[in-house]
């Protein structure tokens, strides 16, 4: 008894670490200080700021840049993974374990050696600058993460269903229309989520492939260039971040929750039936 | 002769069936052009002195000696980081593979991982400035446990939760104590999670790039390759970069060698 309250402390108490710096973000976003303290009570000013900041403009070109590169990266990513998993999965053996190998390769590598052989590539054959650039690199590390999310629904599917829509008639077009891709259909589409949020999220390939001269700015990226010479947190950032924070994690939850759901009535219905 | 060459190709139109395995070509094309060729790039620069091959970029980094104890510190900190991730995570991993609230309790470790790393640093460096805590390498430290956590949690969580309970049970009944089933079943049998685990947090922590910049103003590796690429010195850059690669690999032999990449795999 003793132990099992002991466990529950600990976790809850790890938990609240994890939680801490977020939520206090959050609450302090009502205070309009920078230090962590209630003196003129709650207040909505720091989210009035953002109205009239003189960084707001900057900040607003750098989420439409964020929004741009992610949706361009995340549609051709998917396109590209989910083509491209149908064909790794019909490859022969060896070369097969050869690109998914390669596959992994953006995957486990870290960031900032992706990102350096990038902008060395980038420079070494005189890429435009810019967005040309930046969606590349993004398209390359996002589409192994959609392949991966194919691939298991494409390994569960029976062959036979695919045989059979050609011995009745079917082209191969079609049969890949009509079966094959309405299998697949939820890979894809937990794979072009995955691609966006990681595109979104991005901030060491986008800082180092952007160029300076350039004047492209990611929402990361623009943190980070307005924050890290700088001591201290303005509550304009309190309520920027309060807002990323919120939508993020609000999003987060209802996808989850909705998996959680599906399966938990399906569990439910399964026990039903015997 | 040209009609028989016209037949030929009339009969390889008409014979050519999309064997789907084309459609991995473009993405191979792809992964060859901006993968592939990218990261040889970093080979073949590391090697490069003026156009000429040689092996005066070696040479220049064992001569550099901030940079060689940016790498020291950098192991430092990699490897402080991880035992902390360790001894925070084990127990928590443990805990939540014996409930059947766990799942859910991991997707909410999980969760604040989504959050923009760089969000969450500025957070804690935001507290700390309040607190009047002085950034330097504990507050580093923190700020790496801080976010690689879940790193360490996920793995362990997953291996533990597939071990066969029929083991702990069989040594049970053989007549072992609580504390002798721990240490001769289950922590053996969570070895590959161990690993992934400590792989997963120690690399991103010594190449991660601007977490110890804003926590504490100390460079560490990752920091320090972006320097020497920005700052033009290519080929040193590219050694540095290099030595990350092969750790990388080296690491993940690792791993697939102590376990079939399932619980590496289950991260994402």
């Amino acid at each position: 008894m003793v132990k099992k309250i002991f466990d529950k402390a600990f976790i809850f108490i790890i938990l609240a670490l994890l939680y801490a710096p977020i939520v206090m973000i959050i609450v302090f976003s009502f205070s309009n200080t920078s230090n962590f303290t209630f003196p003129h009570g709650f207040t909505l000013d720091a989210y009035r700021s953002i109205l009239n900041s003189s960084q707001t403009p900057a900040l607003l070109s750098a989420l439409k840049n964020t929004l741009i590169i992610a949706s361009v990266s995340s549609v051709a990513a998917t396109i590209l993974g989910s083509v491209s998993a149908i064909g790794i999965f019909n490859l022969r053996k060896r070369m097969r374990k050869v690109v998914e190998n390669v596959n992994q390769l953006p995957i486990i590598n870290s960031e900032i050696v992706m990102a350096v052989s990038l902008m060395l590539f980038f420079v070494t054959f005189k890429f435009p600058q810019g967005y040309v650039r930046l969606i590349i690199g993004h398209i390359s590390f996002c589409t192994p993460y959609v392949v991966l999310s194919v691939m298991p629904r494409l390994i569960q599917m029976d062959p036979n269903i695919y045989e059979a829509a050609l011995d009745l008639g079917a082209s191969p077009a079609k049969a890949l229309v009509k079966v094959i891709l309405p299998i697949i259909y939820p890979g894809i589409i937990s794979g072009f989520v995955m691609a966006f949020t990681l595109s979104m999220d991005d901030f060491i390939i986008t800082q180092i492939n952007k160029g300076a001269t350039t004047g492209i700015d990611t929402l990361s990226t623009y943190i980070y260039s307005s924050q890290h010479n700088a001591r201290g947190l303005n509550p304009f950032w309190f309520a920027v971040f309060s807002i990323i924070i919120v939508f993020i994690i609000t999003l987060l939850l209802i996808i989850n929750l909705r998996q959680y759901i599906k399966k938990y009535s399906k569990e439910i219905k399964n026990e039903k039936s015997y | 002769m040209a009609e028989s060459f016209m037949v030929k190709l009339k009969n390889k139109i008409k014979n050519f069936r999309i064997t789907r395995s084309v459609f991995a070509y473009p993405y191979i094309l792809f992964m060859l052009l901006f993968v592939v060729i990218p990261l040889a790039l970093i080979l073949v620069n590391a090697f490069l002195v003026d156009g000429k091959l040689s092996f005066g970029n070696f040479i220049a980094l064992l001569r550099d000696g901030a940079s060689l104890s940016t790498l020291l510190l950098s192991f430092l900190v990699g490897i402080i980081t991880t035992l902390l991730c360790l001894v925070i995570g084990y127990p928590v991993a443990y805990i939540l593979s014996k409930r059947a609230w766990g799942g859910i309790i991991v997707l909410l470790f999980i969760l604040p991982m989504w959050v923009n790393f760089l969000i969450r640093t500025l957070a804690t460096r935001a507290i700390f400035e309040a607190l009047n805590i002085d950034l330097g390498l504990g507050t580093v430290i923190f700020g790496m446990v801080y976010n690689f956590l879940p790193f360490m949690i996920l793995p362990l969580h997953t291996t533990l939760t597939n071990i066969d309970k029929s083991y702990l049970e069989a040594a049970q009944d053989l007549g072992a104590d609580a504390v002798t089933v721990f240490i001769k079943t289950t922590l053996p049998l969570s070895l590959p999670g161990i690993i992934s685990g400590v792989t997963m947090v120690f690399i991103p922590t010594i190449s991660t790039f601007a977490i110890s910049q804003l926590l504490g103003g100390t460079y560490l590796f990752g920091d320090s390759i972006y320097n020497k690429f920005n700052n033009g010195l290519y080929g040193v850059g590219s050694v540095m970069s290099l030595i990350m690669l092969l750790l990388v690999i080296v690491s993940n032999i690792f791993i697939s060698k102590y376990n079939k990449g399932e619980a590496s795999k289950n991260l994402w």
